[in-house]
């Protein structure tokens, strides 16, 4: 299981985690991240996605610091970061559970699975646990119709799902933690 | 010599330069292409669709992105193309707030007229879920009603491409998209300059001006208040269009006449007010120039772009002259000046300013303009608002006499009423420093290299044996431009006039909205200058420091430009502005 760079804390609150907090070496990245790409056309792409990369997310003093760095607006950072579903910009969970609702997988049955998630977890899709374990979210076709209801943690592809299954995979996540 | 193109529209032969798009060939061509988004030099981004045309080619194509080709065969009107643009505004119906009655913009509405001459029948064509916003109507100036917003983004174009502003943007996809400022913030909250370009683009009702019609009713009709009234130069270039005459109509003498019938107790002139501010402003570049002052020194009459300075510039601001703008003047001398003459209470007059201006509203709030706990002016009405409230007071504004305005503060020059174009300050500062630095009399008064309506103009101008260089520049984005000329040391000055709306105040946000159609043919900028300028040219004098209330005023009152008392009253100071609000 891949550990997710953490940027922000696990404090689901909208308050944006203080400089103080954060790591000062991700910051020092980023400003390389910014200065590589400031003169290129379309910098902003690729430095949302560079961004993510370090910080999982990208919240607002991160949003900022792009904008003037590259010479554009927030108004242009905030509209490109909310219109791909790639960035996020609240921290996620150290596991990100997506289940997959495209046709194949929604044909069988994966809405009672991405019920039960959200029932065993005790969030609503498209949040992540107060503890900032799991994110859970919905997504389109992953591409494994085979393997249909398919759903992803992380990296870890999990197919052929039935609801029941969902709690004993959940508490896998939950003792590698606590180990 | 530019290569030219021939291609056929609607069946009409047409020859244009390479580059031209397909919707500008047809309107050579007399054929007329329905467009929402399309706004003539700001906004070709082809994304409402309106401007669809068959050109042979397996899809119907966006005219306005699309460039003229050799041998194009382009039909815009048939079947096909008609059926799909109805469908598209049946579309833009079922996710839009259809209260037309009471919509602000009702009768001027580029969506409802296209709704008409398309014959869309039904406005419920499409129901389905449909999205709700709360309108913010935080701002001093301007109020956003995303229930009205077509996203055609043509704000967001003249926000960020042309005022360098950029405060508002498409956020989120596809239904849940919407034009909004980062993080749901309101506009209030962000580093918006108050100019109100955003509400002279916008095609619907989404975005207006905070309207302040009802705070004058309510003082004209408390008697225990004194109201006076002082409308901007650029307000009389402009307000007959909101009664249906031509753009570039002059109607000062109607336009006092309607304050007075309004029920004013007094109608003074902000042009009077432009001739005071030359009188500061010439003495402070004077004293500048021989004093070793900050320089180049910029002018401060345009509150959008002291906020725009004082935001993104703020390195700049002691080069800003520390002189209030013309109205703020007036209205520090209605509450001093006038109430001691007239023997009245400051406490009980009340000063209202029409303004083709919404960063005026703002500015009249700001808390160091004003004097002993009374603000220079209380209330400002747009062009706009003037204009509802002659109609609402039932006024046939067309039929109206010419009228004079008030005597002590009523008298102006030329130098004051072009005030109202880009330019106009310069020029009419010119006019008095000249005669002020050389002692002698400035034979022809018109400096034509600052006129016109270029985003940046220079020139230099000999005044005595010294040659001064002048810039003057209209919207803030060609400000920026300039000031970081200048900062990098690519440019010097001695004196820079900033408006911080493209052509000046006569085409300011609180300006009688004039709809693509009709910018696509003409320069609504140019239009009303002339307006204008065809006053100065007719007016006996034409420098400020001619003004014979003026000359009163200082006699009286404020002894000499840069007295003790003119800089108590006259003169103000600015401070930094974060760009994020914490």
């Amino acid at each position: 299981m891949r550990e997710r760079a953490h940027a922000c804390s696990g404090n689901q609150e909208e308050e944006e985690p203080s400089m103080s907090q954060m790591d000062s070496n991700k910051y020092e990245e980023l400003r390389k991240l910014i200065e590589a790409h400031k003169d290129w056309p379309g910098a902003l792409m690729p430095v949302l996605q560079g961004a993510q990369e370090i910080f999982g997310c990208v919240p607002e003093d991160v949003q900022k610091i792009i904008a003037e760095g590259l010479g554009v607006t927030l108004s242009e950072v905030y509209g490109v970061a909310t219109f791909y579903a790639q960035f996020s910009l609240q921290p996620k969970g150290e596991y990100v559970i997506s289940v997959c609702l495209g046709t194949a997988c929604y044909v069988k049955g994966s809405q009672s699975v991405l019920d039960k998630l959200s029932e065993v977890l005790q969030i609503p899709v498209g949040s992540t646990t107060a503890d900032g374990k799991f994110t859970l979210q919905a997504t389109r076709c992953l591409g494994a119709c085979g393997l249909a209801p398919v759903m992803t943690i992380n990296s870890d592809v999990y197919g052929r799902l039935t609801p029941d299954q969902v709690p004993g995979i959940i508490a896998k996540y939950r003792e590698a933690q606590a180990e | 010599m530019e290569k030219m193109i021939n291609l056929t529209i609607d069946g009409i032969s047409v020859e244009v330069p390479q580059g031209t798009s397909v919707l500008e060939a047809a309107r050579t061509a007399g054929v007329h292409i329905p467009t929402l988004c399309y706004l003539k030099d700001i906004n070709a981004i082809g994304a409402c669709r309106m401007c669809v045309v068959d050109t042979g080619a397996r899809a119907p194509q966006a005219a306005c992105v699309l460039p003229a080709a050799e041998g194009m065969n382009v039909k815009t009107n048939t079947p096909a193309i008609r059926k799909y643009r109805k469908t598209l505004l049946e579309l833009v119906l079922s996710n839009h707030d259809k209260k037309c009655l009471s919509c602000i913009r009702s009768t001027n509405c580029e969506l409802q007229q296209m709704c008409r001459e398309l014959g869309v029948e039904d406005g419920d064509a499409f129901k389905g879920v449909a999205n709700e916003y709360k309108v913010d109507d935080v701002s001093p100036s301007i109020v956003r009603d995303n229930n009205k917003c077509i996203l055609c983004r043509r704000c967001v174009a003249v926000c960020s491409k042309v005022q360098a502003v950029g405060v508002i943007g498409p956020v989120m996809r596809g239904f849940k998209t919407a034009i909004e400022s980062p993080w749901g913030l309101k506009l209030n909250d962000m580093a918006c300059i108050n100019c109100g370009q955003c509400i002279n683009v916008c095609p619907v009702g989404a975005l207006h001006e905070k309207d302040d019609t009802q705070k004058v009713w309510d003082a004209l009709s408390d008697p225990t208040k004194h109201v006076v009234v002082q409308p901007a130069p650029a307000v009389r270039a402009a307000l007959g269009e909101e009664f249906g005459l031509p753009m570039g109509t002059s109607c000062t003498g109607k336009m006092a006449t309607a304050l007075k019938r309004l029920g004013f107790d007094k109608v003074f002139d902000t042009d009077f007010g432009a001739d005071l501010t030359i009188m500061e402003e010439a003495n402070e570049l004077v004293e500048r120039l021989t004093s070793g002052g900050t320089l180049p020194m910029i002018t401060s009459c345009s509150p959008g772009w002291i906020k725009f300075c004082e935001t993104y510039y703020p390195d700049f601001i002691p080069n800003l002259s520390s002189c209030k703008s013309p109205h703020e003047m007036l209205g520090a001398m209605a509450k001093s000046y006038y109430a001691r003459k007239a023997g009245i209470d400051p406490k009980d007059i009340v000063v209202v300013s029409v303004m083709p201006c919404t960063a005026k509203k703002f500015e009249a709030g700001r808390p160091e303009l004003g004097h002993d706990g009374l603000a220079d002016v209380d209330i400002v009405i747009t062009t706009r608002e003037l204009a509802r409230m002659i109609k609402e007071a039932g006024i046939n504004f067309n039929l109206l006499p010419d009228g004079d305005f008030d005597s002590l503060m009523g008298e102006s020059t030329g130098a004051g009423v072009i005030f109202g174009a880009t330019g106009g300050v310069m020029e009419a500062a010119l006019r008095t420093a000249y005669e002020t630095i050389t002692g002698s009399t400035l034979e022809n008064v018109n400096f034509e290299a600052v006129r016109g309506v270029e985003g940046i103009k220079e020139a230099t101008v000999k005044v005595g044996d010294q040659d001064v260089s002048v810039a003057v520049c209209s919207s803030t984005g060609c400000a920026a431009k300039l000031l970081d000329s200048v900062r990098a040391g690519e440019k010097k000055y001695t004196f820079i006039e900033v408006m911080a709306c493209p052509g000046g105040c006569v085409n300011g946000g609180g300006q009688p909205i004039v709809n693509a159609d009709v910018r696509a043919v003409c320069d609504v900028r140019t239009e009303r200058a002339k307006a204008l300028y065809g006053e100065d040219a007719q007016k006996p004098l034409r420098k400020s420091h001619d003004n014979t209330e003026i000359k009163q005023l200082y006699a009286d009152f404020l002894e000499k430009p840069g007295s003790h008392v003119a800089h108590t009253l006259l003169h103000t100071s600015y401070a930094a502005r974060p760009l994020y609000k914490d």
